[in-house]
């Protein structure tokens, strides 16, 4: 690894915090960028002569604030009038240099940033966008490629999603500044922590031979280890942490070499990622012993049942459809129900599978994975004309050349099946 | 005399190395000890999972405390560490500097002097994972 190299990795982790409190300081998203941009500049300077400094993040958060001030005393001589309240925040960031070297507002100022970047205002895709640019560090250019886009269309799109957080932050339920009690702390750490598994899954969806976007499932993860070393007690975002390691774990083993879907049970399990999985399993266990189970922590769970037996047929069944019903109840939504009904058909058969999710068929009609596993059920009770039906509805809703032919295989077995049955 | 050479670094930086990063910086230190394996001189050496996945049990007033995370909130952290015989500290500070040049997250090595308490071994699939 080169000087630059260290110097730009040192930069990107520090980011987040320094990042975090010059826009407290500033309190306005571009100036606080343009701040630790110029820090940054000097950095790459002066690093590489003198030696990087002990605290880099502290050091970028000095200049930083440094040269934010001087481009808005620049900015306030070529305007007639002065900006007040511009000024006023200023002596509020003369009164923060104190609190600079003890950290105190660290966290809230970590956690703010990423607050701000999932503002309910914006779309999924734009909170993603939004999180990778400024949180991560991600350059529009990355970020773009991974979406399929330009890299205009990409700039656009966070220009566009920028300006709807500047334009929230001077109206009503604009994001405060001070330091947030217990409860909305709590509340803005749940919508971050939704943000990040956002961020993780549209890695995870659309990783296949886009190496662009399987890089943010890399990102979402430091960000969740990020989150957990400034909360270090929250069991659900442990929980989010062990479930995304988990289902990282077997990115290497998801397809195969032609880009088709490998599905769980026909992975090569000696190629999932000890390491991830060795993690997660400590994280999950931290998480238990807090006794307050969340959404994250019951899937993790999940998952972490698959991970722990070499092979497919040791799996606990019966555990996870127990651990189902309790993600039922922590979240009940239907697509949680569907996933209780693949784990009963292998408790109890398709048959009992099928009149679980019968009545969801008006709330997932939409939904590829429902159509795709009421054809799997149907085709196992030798129901092939209604599997047939349900597969091709399945192919229509596909959300991916892999998945529609991940499904055209299934009909194949179906015509195989039904040959065989019929000769 | 007997160490263990206790590795600290920035634990932000280091988890953001990629895959290739990673594996070119443990090739180097393999590099390093591989001499001092040859030798028999090399003990265990621990590589630490992210502080995220530490607890920490602190002394209470009445029954220990069970907290998340590491003992103090430090920007150092202890991420790994080796234990070997050497004839001198100038043997094992030389062996730190080469470990130090070669690891370009590593930001201090803590040179301590240990007994062997118990020298046991783990016999476990888990044991034997780097």
């Amino acid at each position: 690894m080169t000087d630059i190299a260290w110097i730009e990795l040192a930069l990107t982790a520090a980011r987040p915090q320094a990042l975090g409190a010059l826009l407290r300081y500033f309190r306005d998203l571009d100036t606080a960028e343009e701040a630790f941009q110029e820090a940054c500049l000097r950095a790459i300077r002066t690093w590489p002569d003198k030696g990087p400094p002990r605290d880099p993040a502290a050091w970028l958060i000095f200049v930083g604030r440094n040269s934010g001030v001087d481009q808005i005393r620049k900015r306030a001589k070529n305007q007639p009038l002065p900006e007040e309240a511009a000024f006023s925040d200023l002596s509020d960031a003369e009164e923060d240099i104190a609190d600079r070297l003890d950290n105190a507002h660290y966290r809230d100022d970590i956690l703010r940033l990423m607050f701000i970047c999932c503002h309910p205002d914006l779309p999924n895709t734009q909170q993603i966008a939004l999180a990778l640019r400024i949180v991560c560090g991600l350059t529009v250019q990355q970020i773009a490629r991974a979406f399929l886009v330009s890299e205009s269309a990409m700039e656009q799109r966070i220009t566009r999603a920028k300006g709807r957080v500047a334009k929230a932050q001077r109206g009503e339920g604009a994001v405060g500044f001070e330091t947030p009690d217990v409860h909305e702390r709590n509340a803005r750490l749940q919508t971050v922590a939704s943000m990040v598994y956002l961020v993780f899954n549209e890695g995870y969806s659309s990783g296949i031979g886009n190496p662009d976007s399987a890089a943010f499932c890399d990102e979402a993860i430091r960000l969740s280890r990020l989150l957990l070393r400034i909360f270090p007690a929250e069991p659900e975002m442990m929980g989010l942490s062990a479930l995304m390691l988990l289902q990282h774990s077997r990115a290497g083993s998801r397809f195969d070499e032609a880009g088709q879907i490998v599905l769980l049970e026909d992975q090569d399990r000696g190629r999932w990622d000890r390491r991830l999985i060795d993690e997660a399993l400590a994280m999950l266990d931290k998480a238990i012993r807090h006794r307050k189970p969340g959404p994250y922590q019951v899937q993790a769970a999940i998952s972490a049942l698959h991970a722990r037996v070499a092979s497919p047929s040791d799996t606990d069944w019966g555990e996870i459809t127990l651990l189902y019903e309790l993600l039922e109840k922590l979240s009940p939504s239907p697509v949680v129900s569907l996933n209780r009904a693949v784990a009963l058909s292998k408790l109890k058969g398709a048959d009992a599978a099928l009149e679980l999710i019968e009545p969801l068929a008006e709330k997932l009609d939409g939904y590829f994975y429902f159509h795709g596993v009421r054809g799997g059920l149907l085709m196992q009770t030798g129901r092939s004309d209604e599997a047939r039906i349900a597969f091709d509805r399945a192919i229509t809703l596909a959300n991916s050349p892999a998945e529609c032919a991940h499904i055209r295989m299934q009909l194949d077995r179906l015509g195989a099946g039904a040959g065989a049955g019929g000769g | 005399m007997l160490y263990a050479i206790l590795c600290y670094a920035h634990e932000e930086t280091v988890f953001a190395w990629s895959k290739e990063e990673e594996a070119t910086v443990m090739e180097k230190l393999q590099a390093v000890q591989a001499p001092l394996a040859k030798a028999g001189r090399l003990g265990p050496v621990g590589r630490l999972m992210p502080t995220t996945a530490a607890t920490t049990v602190r002394k209470g007033r009445d029954e220990p405390l069970v907290l998340d995370g590491p003992f103090a909130e430090t920007k150092e952290v202890l991420l790994g560490f080796y234990t070997a015989e050497f004839d001198s500290l100038d043997d094992a500070v030389a062996f730190s500097k080469e470990l130090s040049a070669v690891n370009p997250g590593s930001s201090s090595y803590e040179i301590r002097p240990f007994y062997v308490f118990h020298p046991n071994e783990i016999k476990t699939a888990e044991g034997g994972s780097s």
